[in-house]
């Protein structure tokens, strides 16, 4: 069978695996629609959290992101795992205590107030759909590299999956199909990652074979790889660039966001027990902890392979850089995708691959005839040509197109379940329709989470050139938005619905600004992105902590001007805090 | 000693983890990682390793330990489920 019948195949019988789920799994009630009637096994919704939470950027991205990165990738590594710290330590249990359905319906709650509610179902939105549309893109981009069909093909086959299962199973479909996605993910995540850990090292475990020492020459893989990038003009692959307040700034955004996403914290609402939602965050970070322990070993394989093939000897000698008409197979591969591009600009018909943005360097390559770095490397294709690169079979490259799609399909769907949730449920049910009925909610429900699939199919096609950009929004938006007032909601009975609102509504728009400033969202930039004009050199990726500090001391100073609390929304806090 | 209330303990219980997810995160993987770069664990430089190993094993046995422990904290008080 050749790779196009079997990716075909693969993709195709994991396609029939979700829908016969979403079949078994259907939604009777809202309970169901929104939190899988709180059945979840803690075990089972730690895979489904992993799946939700793992998406096609830390599936296809991130480990190419780490490669070029080297130690300053750290930020996604930390950033996107400590997070799960805070979820399990400081809002889970509370929330799951809380025991209904949406995390504005908690903050409209535990504040009292209509507003808080929909300040909150805004902010929830803005997040959810800014990230979906990074996910059918992503769809897009693996149908269109493995099955051959185009973009929007791919787009319309996705939409009409997680429609399938989405609609039809709600919450309750969209954890089994997760769990089931959270196999097909990391199985193909990790069987190249094995196979090209041995190759070079000859461990098996790619989290061994970083720290070991490569087969030919009995030196340690990172030391070796300091040294061929930096004898090419590249920062050593072990020591940062970035500076120390700004990776730090970026980390703990990162943190924050990803402990106050909403379609992770929703999962927590899913378990039976609140000591079920605490174990339950770990058996979650185990799941993901797999894929992240994996993904910089990977990247630094990647990089090593990367650069040996293309630098075959000391820098200098002519011999020593690869001749442009024998490079190996995938590297035509990808050249047709656009996503690898080579650039013989000293016509000698060699590749030189350096950093020519390293003055030094650059002056040491002109006298060696070198004039300019000629390969231009997309760090989307590591984690998808590694198989190729590693010469695995063609069984191998078929999972992998499998568990992109399973990576992007399932945090797609938890995402589009969320919007429609808050839809249905905190706007519809609560302040345009307070009389309808359950049955009327879930259809509601339904059609919302139809409409978003579709808003989301349109995005995917049409991206708004700033998809980039907007991904580091929703993490400091998440940061600087939900999560201050979840917490202070739980931990302190003194934070009133006007410190809420304004602790919301000042932290969205600081870091909403700020963002649009430097990056300019639907307008120019007002000054350029560099860190000389950042406020105390924090990126606009790191600028959500600063928000996030904003939201809590405007809550806590509004709230000790202002009156208590009423005495129902004290007993409210103090049931929460315990179990039982 | 005064007793500590149900709510005391937890807090006392997340204060210590907080502090040890902030010191291997923050502390070794970023503010301290270039002093602990020289030192070597196996090939990596162990700063290095601490933000992209380390401190992820760290953050998993912290939840793990949490929910243990709070579990024997919610029967202590008797404010456990079932």
């Amino acid at each position: 069978m050749d790779l196009q019948t079997l990716t075909y195949v693969v993709v195709g019988t994991s396609f029939v695996i979700y829908i016969a789920i979403a079949f078994w799994s259907k939604a009777k009630s809202t309970g169901e629609f929104y939190v899988a009637g709180k059945h979840v096994h803690p075990v089972a919704n730690g895979m489904a959290t992993a799946a939700d939470w793992m998406s096609a950027a830390s599936f296809i991205s991130m480990a190419g992101l780490i490669a070029f990165l080297g130690y300053d990738g750290s930020v996604y590594l930390m950033g996107w795992t400590g997070g799960y710290v805070l979820l399990a330590l400081l809002l889970a249990p509370y929330l799951r205590k809380f025991g209904k359905f949406t995390v504005p319906e908690f903050i409209g709650d535990r504040y009292y107030s209509q507003t808080a509610r929909v300040v909150a179902v805004i902010c929830l939105i803005v997040i959810s759909f800014t990230y979906v549309a990074g996910q059918m893109r992503g769809v897009g981009i693996v149908f269109s590299r493995f099955l051959n069909v185009e973009i929007e093909y791919g787009l319309v086959i996705g939409m009409a999956i997680v429609f399938v299962y989405a609609v039809l199973g709600g919450m309750k479909g969209i954890t089994y199909t997760q769990v089931a996605q959270y196999c097909v993910l990391i199985f193909a995540y990790t069987v190249p990652a094995v196979f090209i850990s041995i190759q070079v090292t000859g461990q098996p475990v790619p989290q061994v074979g970083f720290g070991s020492e490569v087969l030919d020459g009995g030196v340690y893989l990172l030391h070796k790889l300091d040294q061929i990038v930096t004898d090419l003009g590249f920062p050593a692959y072990t020591e940062g660039t970035k500076s120390t307040i700004d990776v730090f700034f970026i980390t703990f955004a990162l943190m924050v966001g990803t402990a106050g996403l909403p379609h992770v914290l929703v999962r927590f609402f899913t378990v039976p027990r609140v000591r079920d939602a605490r174990i339950s965050a770990g058996w979650a970070l185990l799941f993901i902890a797999i894929l992240y322990t994996i993904a910089p070993s990977v990247g630094a394989l990647a990089r090593l392979n990367l650069t040996e093939t293309i630098q075959l000897g000391p820098v200098g000698m002519t011999e020593s850089n690869l001749m442009y008409e024998d490079r190996p197979e995938w590297f035509k591969t990808w050249e047709r995708t656009g996503l690898l591009t080579f650039d013989d600009k000293n016509s000698d018909g060699r590749i030189q691959y350096y950093d020519d943005t390293n003055i030094a360097f650059v002056a040491e390559a002109e006298k060696i005839g070198w004039k300019g770095n000629e390969l231009t490397v997309d760090r989307d294709i590591i984690v998808l040509a590694n198989p190729e690169i590693a010469k695995l079979p063609d069984w191998v490259v078929a999972l992998v197109a499998a568990g992109g799609i399973a990576a992007a399909l399932s945090t797609a769907a938890g995402l589009l379940l969320v919007i429609s949730a808050s839809v249905s449920h905190d706007l519809a049910k609560s302040v345009f329709a307070r009389n309808i009925s359950d049955k009327t909610e879930l259809t509601l429900g339904r059609v919302s989470a139809g409409i978003a699939i579709l808003l989301a199919g349109y995005l995917g096609y049409n991206p708004p050139g700033f998809v980039a950009q907007v991904v580091a929004l929703a993490f400091g938006l998440a940061a600087a938005s939900l999560f201050p007032v979840i917490l202070l909601g739980i931990f302190s009975v003194r934070v009133n619905d006007r410190g809420a609102i304004a602790g919301m509504l000042s932290g969205l728009l600081f870091t909403v600004g700020y963002i649009v400033y430097f990056k300019g969202v639907f307008i120019e930039p007002f000054a350029e992105n560099v860190a000389e004009n950042w406020l105390f050199g924090i990126s606009p990726e790191g600028i959500g902590t600063v928000g996030m500090i904003l939201n809590f001391s405007v809550a806590l100073v509004v709230s000790y001007m202002t009156p208590r609390p009423p005495d129902h929304v004290r007993d409210l806090v103090e049931n929460i805090r315990v179990p039982r | 000693m005064k007793k500590l209330t149900y709510w005391q303990e937890n807090l006392r219980l997340v204060g210590l983890c907080l502090c040890i997810w902030f010191l291997v995160s923050f502390g070794f993987g970023i503010l301290l990682v270039e002093p602990l770069n020289a030192i070597s664990f196996g090939g990596f430089k162990l700063g290095f390793w601490f933000a992209q190993q380390g401190s992820i094993y760290v953050f998993l046995i912290l939840i793990f330990f949490y929910a243990w422990r709070m579990n024997a904290i919610d029967k202590k008080h008797d404010v456990d489920e079932n």
